[in-house]
């Protein structure tokens, strides 16, 4: 008997410690520690003083850690205590590399700045973190409003190709709003749609698990059953051609599909839904250039051809040498030459943190997210409630994917796509959607101990 | 349904390892190849961070790193232009050569020896300062053998045989360092131009490499070396007196310098056809050993190999597959025997050295900014090609050679000299290429020197290598003695 209750008590002793918030105000003071090392290193080896600039980079980002962190104190006290942390070290890490090529920016002459914005950005998206754990009550809400979700989810992906405030940049249509104010979308569509496809699936399930015939050998959902997924196959497709943007389609398939799968236990789906996303970038890169090009590009990115091309290999190729430069502990921050990445700050920020901090480097900032992802599945796998799971699967997911993708086209893995880079990226829309996943992420680990007890 | 979210767990690890796969053959399998794609900037933009390390010759500095108010931070400043052919340049849009290429990491700072100063550097961001590099140059024989070669196209090897130590390497016509490494491009291009189009060929070591030389006479010190060591031969071993000697299978006739017996009498020893460097014994030497028993001495020697001092030095050839009239002409260096001066110098150092030879080297030590000692070469064996006797044997002729026979010119008094002359023929109109190679004291060797003059050192035909090389040698010779 005691036997027993010894060994149930070491998973809740395990699970004590991180979610004591004890321990995350303990780590949001170190991470803290380790972005003004950050900066600080940056100011030395660039300007070779330390100045009290680095204070506007440094206090606004970790009083806003601190904000969010006192408002799960009032009302999420349960929550999970390594996902504040981990999100909060990727951000400003995120803002010292933005920092420190701003500063090549000025020593080169020029006036491209984007640290400081991305500072407030940063605030900002903390702010709307800390509003929605404070605000939403329970995320349980949500689950009554799928199709209303779903709606608006199509509503802001079509958003960019609309006339007037609809904008092409790189030749992806995935921005809305002015030259001095833009916004994607579609990084807020990733988590209506997450939460549209876990209130529907959650009220399919049985329809899509059990019903169907066997062929050869494969069960089948009924045709009535598998038309939505057609349907968002096709969705996804439309997205592609309207937005000109492979990542953008992979991402919501592939969340779609792993959400489907969660729900019904079949991997049916993941099979028939990987078979038609490959027949569906081949057929698009038939039929549009532009899918094309970028499929050249990821096969033969050292050919002078692609190489010179417009909108060839040269920021791949410049990103890779990039990262072959940092070798295995890379130059130190500062000490490399990120700046002839073209958008190193955005699109190849991870190139960038590559050179500078090196394979090791690398390896953290991987590990971090994985981290992140793990506590995510972590709070699908406990939580009783199935909405909450695949909510919190899918928002876990789609972090882990988008990483894939991004880190994935940066390093020649796969085609390069124009997903932004969760957490590190220059860009306001990227900070304010995967903050909100991180705000979203926290109450339902809340709610799950709650109920639990 | 958790079964689901383990699986999906999984799948995200899956995509993870292959993002660590794939940064870890980036940043590790193939840093060296995309560092090197001419696509990358990044490599020049690197050395130019770093304050490189100076190389100085007998404690002073003759290249320095000073600090200028441009991109490139560090101007590259070279003392004398008498150093040129041993530490090359280092030019930010013309390339590095010499000891500026070969000692590259240390100069740079990026050698595995400063790794500590390395991971500081990464620390607080101030770059590593290169490492100085000390040559074993001895100055006074390097200026005595650049004055003593004067306006002749050539090159000067001074080597002490007890350690491989390289004390002089001169190479005419040389360059302008300070002409390559300067910051204004459009001057760099003009004087890289100049050189490269310049038929002389300035940016060649010759000491080390370029074309290299038909070595004549002062290759019979091989051949001899050969003969001696087969146990055959003594230096009393005589041969056949001739005034004209047409080489097996042809009717190709050779002669000796003046076209002349050699000496007086029916037949003439070994011993006297080297002091007197006489063609015919020599050709009839090598045809009776065979051209594999002459080859293998020369490998022993060090030809065919590729040293590094530690810039690569081109190895020197005895040719495969001669018959015998061509066997006979590689008997006094003639045929397509070609040679580095540098390796005659390890011949003649072999003889001096008691039958072994010891590997040249230009390196003292490198010192790192802190002052730490990063690397201090020590001598080391390179091979031993010939006998103590038979080194002794050789010895004692090439004193003879200079005391009684065609090497006089190379005498110092009071100092037992040893030396060999060669006066090789480049074609029937063709200006000849001098040589002597020597050393002294004979007894207590010191010094080794190998000097070659090109094109007849400017007189045709007329000039020997008694009469233009031997003084040369002896100047440098007097400098290190001294």
């Amino acid at each position: 008997m005691s036997n027993l209750s010894l060994t149930s008590a070491i998973p809740n002793l395990i699970r004590a410690v991180p979610r004591s918030r004890n321990f995350e105000a303990m780590l949001i003071f170190w991470v803290s520690g380790i972005h003004a090392f950050a900066l600080a290193q940056i100011q030395l080896s660039i300007l070779q003083i330390m100045t009290w600039e680095m204070l506007l980079y440094w206090a606004p980002p970790t009083l806003s850690a601190m904000i969010v962190h006192w408002v799960l104190r009032k009302c999420a006290v349960k929550a999970d205590g390594l996902m504040l942390p981990l999100a909060f070290l990727l951000n400003g890490l995120g803002i010292a590399m933005i920092y420190r090529l701003d500063l090549a920016e000025l020593a080169a002459g020029g006036s491209d700045l984007f640290a400081q914005r991305q500072v407030w950005l940063s605030c900002f998206a903390m702010l709307i973190a800390a509003a929605v754990i404070r605000v939403v009550p329970n995320h349980l809400a949500l689950r009554r409003f799928p199709f209303i979700s779903g709606l608006a989810a199509v509503v802001l992906l079509l958003l960019p190709a609309a006339p007037v405030i609809g904008r092409t940049v790189n030749g992806a249509t995935l921005w809305v709003g002015t030259d001095e104010l833009s916004f994607q979308p579609g990084e807020i569509a990733k988590i209506l749609l997450a939460i549209f496809f876990a209130g529907y699936l959650v009220s399919r399930q049985g329809s899509l698990a059990e019903i169907g015939s066997r062929v050869l050998g494969v069960k089948v959902p009924r045709a009535k059953d598998l038309g939505p997924i057609l349907l968002f196959w096709f969705a996804s497709l439309g997205v592609l051609i309207v937005q000109r943007d492979l990542g953008t389609s992979i991402l919501y398939f592939g969340l779609f599909l792993v959400m489907v799968y969660t729900a019904t236990g079949r991997g049916f789906y993941i099979g028939a839904g990987l078979v038609m996303m490959v027949t569906g970038a081949l057929v698009a890169s038939r039929f549009f250039d532009y899918v094309e090009r970028r499929f050249e590009v990821w096969l033969d990115p050292f050919s002078s051809a692609n190489y010179t091309a417009i909108g060839g290999s040269y920021q791949l190729v410049q990103g890779l040498f990039g990262m072959a430069n940092g070798d295995v502990i890379g130059t130190g921050l500062g000490g490399g030459f990120p700046q002839l990445i073209p958008l190193a700050e955005s699109d190849f920020i991870f190139a960038a943190l590559g050179e500078e901090l090196g394979l090791a480097g690398v390896f953290v900032v991987l590990a971090v997210y994985l981290l992140l992802v793990y506590r995510g599945l972590r709070i699908a796998n406990s939580h009783p409630d199935d909405f909450s799971k695949l909510l919190a699967l899918g928002l876990a997911f789609v972090i882990g994917l988008q990483v894939f993708v991004v880190a994935g086209g940066v390093m020649g893995l796969l085609p390069l796509t124009g997903l932004t880079t969760p957490f590190l990226a220059a860009g306001g829309s990227s900070l304010l959607a995967n903050w909100s996943i991180i705000a979203l992420l926290l109450i339902i680990s809340d709610s799950s101990l709650r109920s639990n007890k | 349904m958790n079964r689901q979210v383990r699986r999906v767990g999984l799948i995200l690890t899956i995509m993870f390892i292959a993002l660590f796969a794939m940064a870890s053959s980036i940043q590790v399998v193939r840093t060296g190849e995309l560092y090197l794609d001419s696509r990358n900037v990044r490599a020049s933009y690197e050395t130019y961070k770093t304050q490189r390390g100076a190389i100085l010759v007998g404690g002073e500095a003759i290249v320095t790193s000073t600090a200028v108010n441009d991109d490139y931070r560090f101007l590259r400043e070279y003392e004398s232009v008498i150093y040129s052919p041993i530490t090359g340049y280092y030019s930010v849009f013309s390339g590095t050569t010499g000891i500026e290429r070969a000692m590259n990491n240390y100069l740079s700072g990026q050698s595995g020896a400063q790794f500590f100063e390395q991971i500081n550097a990464l620390l607080d961001g101030t770059p590593v300062t290169g490492a100085a590099v000390e040559l074993t140059i001895d100055p006074d024989a390097q200026r005595a053998a650049w004055d003593a070669l004067g306006n002749r196209k050539g090159a000067v090897v001074a080597i002490e045989p007890a350690t491989g130590r390289i004390l002089a390497l001169v190479s005419k016509p040389t360059f302008d360092a300070n002409l390559l490494a300067s910051h204004v491009y459009g001057d760099v291009l003009d004087a890289s131009r100049n050189y490269s189009e310049n038929e002389d060929n300035p940016l060649v070591n010759r000491a080390i490499g370029g074309d290299l030389y038909p070595p004549g006479s002062v290759f019979k010190l091989v051949v001899a070396a050969a003969a001696l060591e087969s146990g055959n031969y003594t230096t009393q071993s005589s041969f056949e007196n001739l005034s004209e000697y047409v080489l097996p299978g042809t009717t190709t006739p050779v002669f000796n310098s003046g076209r002349s017996t050699c000496g007086s009498g029916e037949r003439v020893t070994l011993e006297t056809a080297l002091i007197r460097s006489c063609n015919i014994p020599f050709a009839m030497l090598a045809v009776e050993l065979g051209q594999d028993r002459i080859r293998a001495q020369a490998e022993l020697m060090g030809f065919g190999d590729e040293l590094e001092i530690p810039m690569a030095v081109t190895p020197s050839t005895y040719p495969e597959g001669m018959d015998l009239a061509q066997t006979g002409l590689s008997g006094f260096g003639q045929f397509d025997v070609r040679v580095t001066p540098l390796q005659m110098a390890l011949v003649t150092a072999a003889i001096a050295n008691q039958g072994v030879i010891m590997n040249p080297q230009l390196i003292k030590s490198v010192v790192a900014s802190n002052l730490n000692i990063l690397s201090q070469p020590q001598p080391t064996v390179f091979s031993s090609p010939i006998s103590r006797e038979t080194a002794g044997f050789l010895t004692r002729m090439m004193v003879d050679s200079v005391e009684i026979g065609v090497a006089g010119r190379a005498g110092i008094s009071q100092v037992a000299v040893a030396g060999k002359t060669g006066t090789a023929e480049n074609g029937p109109a063709e200006p000849y290429t001098l040589w002597f190679t020597g050393f002294a004291p004979a007894e207590k060797p010191q010094v080794v020197v190998t000097v070659v003059i090109e094109d007849g050192g400017g007189i045709g035909q007329n000039g020997t290598g008694n009469q233009l090389a031997a003084p040369i040698a002896k100047a440098v010779m007097e400098a290190v003695l001294e």
